[in-house]
C-alpha cells in the first residue's frame, strides 16, 4: 500500500510542478494596466524636438513611453518626467538605450521645438518631444483617447490633461497604461519585462 | 408580570445568539474570494442606445477595492465602437486590466463623469476581526444589483 502511495506521489509531482508554472508567469505581470488584445499604437508624424520628424516607426525595436502634456504644466508633467528620468537611470546602459520617452505637447502655441528640447533636457537629454499644428496634435490625442482642455489662469492659460503614460512594446503594440503617480520602481519593473519580451 | 418580562429577555437573548454567532464567524474566519477582478463592462449596443437618447450608467464615479482580495480593476468594451472607458480609450472587444498593489486613493481623469475624475479607493487587506466583519458586510451590500448612475462610462 505504501509503495502505491509513493508511486502515485512520484507520478503526480511533475504534474503539480507543471501546474505551478502559470503562477510564476503571473508574478511577471506588469504593474501598469494592460490591454488585451493589444492594438497597434497609432503612428503619427510630428515635429520632433531633435529637429527631425517624430514618428513611432522610428523607435521600432525599442520600448516607447508615450506621454502628453505641456511645458508650462505646474505639477503632472514635471512629476511624471522626473519619475521617468529616475526610472531610466535605474536601468543598465544597455537597457536604457532600448527605452525611448516621447512627450507630445498639447500646447503648440507655446511649446516650440526649441522650447521642448530645452525643457526635456532638464530631465533627461534622451527624451524627445513632439509638436505640430493644433489639428495634428488633436488628431493624435483622439487616436489615444487623450483629454486636454484649455483653461484660463489669470491673464494666461493652462491645460487640464490626461496624466497617464502609455507603454508601447518593441513591436509597436500599445500594451499598457501606467496611471499617474506610480513610482520609478514600477516603471523599471515593467520596462524590464517588456525589454525581455523583446 | 415579572415572569413575562423575564421570558422576553430570554427570548431576546436566544434570538441574539445566531446573530452573534454569524458576526463572530464573519469576524474570525479568514476572507477568501474566487477572483480578485472587479469587472465593469460596456455592453453591446451601448453606443446605439446612447444615440437614441438613453442615459446609461456603467462605471461609477467612485470604485472601492480591497488589497489582496479584490484589487484588480477590469474594464471591458463589448460594444461595436471604440469607447472612452474610465481612464482610457478602448477598442471594441478590448479589455483593460489594472492591478493595484498599494492601499490608497487613486484619481483618474474620466471625461464621462461630471467631475472629470474617477476615484478608485483601495482599502487595506482586512486582517483584523473588525475589518473582516466590515468587509463581509460590504461584500453583502455589493452583491446586490448596482444602481445605474448618470453618464458614467
Amino acid at each position: 500500500m505504501k509503495r502505491i502511495v509513493v508511486i502515485l506521489a512520484a507520478a503526480l509531482l511533475p504534474a503539480l510542478l507543471v501546474a505551478a508554472l502559470p503562477l510564476r508567469a503571473t508574478a511577471a505581470e506588469l504593474k501598469a494596466g494592460t490591454f488585451a488584445p493589444a492594438r497597434q499604437a497609432p503612428d503619427f508624424t510630428l515635429r520632433g524636438s531633435d529637429g527631425t520628424d517624430l514618428t513611432l516607426q522610428r523607435y521600432r525595436g525599442k520600448v516607447v513611453i508615450l506621454f502628453f502634456g505641456f511645458t508650462n504644466c505646474p505639477a503632472v508633467c514635471p512629476t511624471t518626467l522626473s519619475t521617468l528620468a529616475k526610472a531610466r537611470k535605474q536601468l543598465t546602459p544597455q537597457e536604457a538605450a532600448q527605452v525611448q520617452v516621447v512627450y507630445i505637447t498639447v500646447d503648440p502655441e507655446r511649446d516650440s521645438q526649441a522650447r521642448l528640447k530645452e525643457y526635456l533636457a532638464g530631465f533627461d537629454a534622451t527624451f524627445v518631444g513632439g509638436t505640430g499644428s493644433e489639428e495634428q496634435l488633436s488628431a493624435v490625442r483622439k487616436e489615444y483617447g487623450i483629454m486636454a482642455t484649455r483653461e484660463a489662469v489669470g491673464t494666461s492659460y493652462a491645460y487640464n490633461h490626461s496624466a497617464s503614460t502609455y507603454l508601447i512594446d518593441c513591436d509597436g503594440k500599445l500594451l499598457a497604461l501606467m496611471p499617474y503617480g506610480q513610482p520609478p520602481d514600477d516603471y523599471v519593473h515593467d520596462l524590464r519585462i517588456l525589454l525581455q519580451k523583446g | 408580570m415579572v415572569v413575562r418580562g423575564r421570558s422576553a429577555k430570554i427570548a431576546a437573548a436566544l434570538a441574539a445568539v445566531p446573530v452573534l454567532a454569524v458576526a463572530a464567524w464573519a469576524a474570525v474566519t479568514p476572507v477568501q474570494v474566487r477572483t480578485r477582478d472587479e469587472l465593469f463592462e460596456i455592453p453591446t449596443g451601448t453606443w446605439a442606445r446612447r444615440m437614441a437618447g438613453e442615459d446609461l450608467g456603467i462605471l461609477p464615479e467612485k470604485i472601492r477595492l480591497t488589497l489582496g482580495l479584490r484589487d484588480v480593476l477590469v474594464l471591458r468594451n463589448l460594444d461595436e465602437v471604440p469607447q472612452i472607458f474610465g481612464p482610457t480609450l478602448m477598442m471594441p472587444g478590448q479589455s483593460f486590466r489594472l492591478p493595484f498593489a498599494v492601499a490608497s486613493s487613486y484619481q483618474f481623469d474620466c471625461t464621462a463623469h461630471p467631475s472629470g475624475q474617477m476615484t478608485v479607493i483601495v482599502d487595506p487587506f482586512p486582517d483584523t476581526p473588525w475589518a473582516r466583519l466590515v468587509w463581509r458586510v460590504r461584500e453583502l451590500a455589493r452583491s446586490r444589483p448596482r444602481p445605474a448612475e448618470n453618464g458614467t462610462t
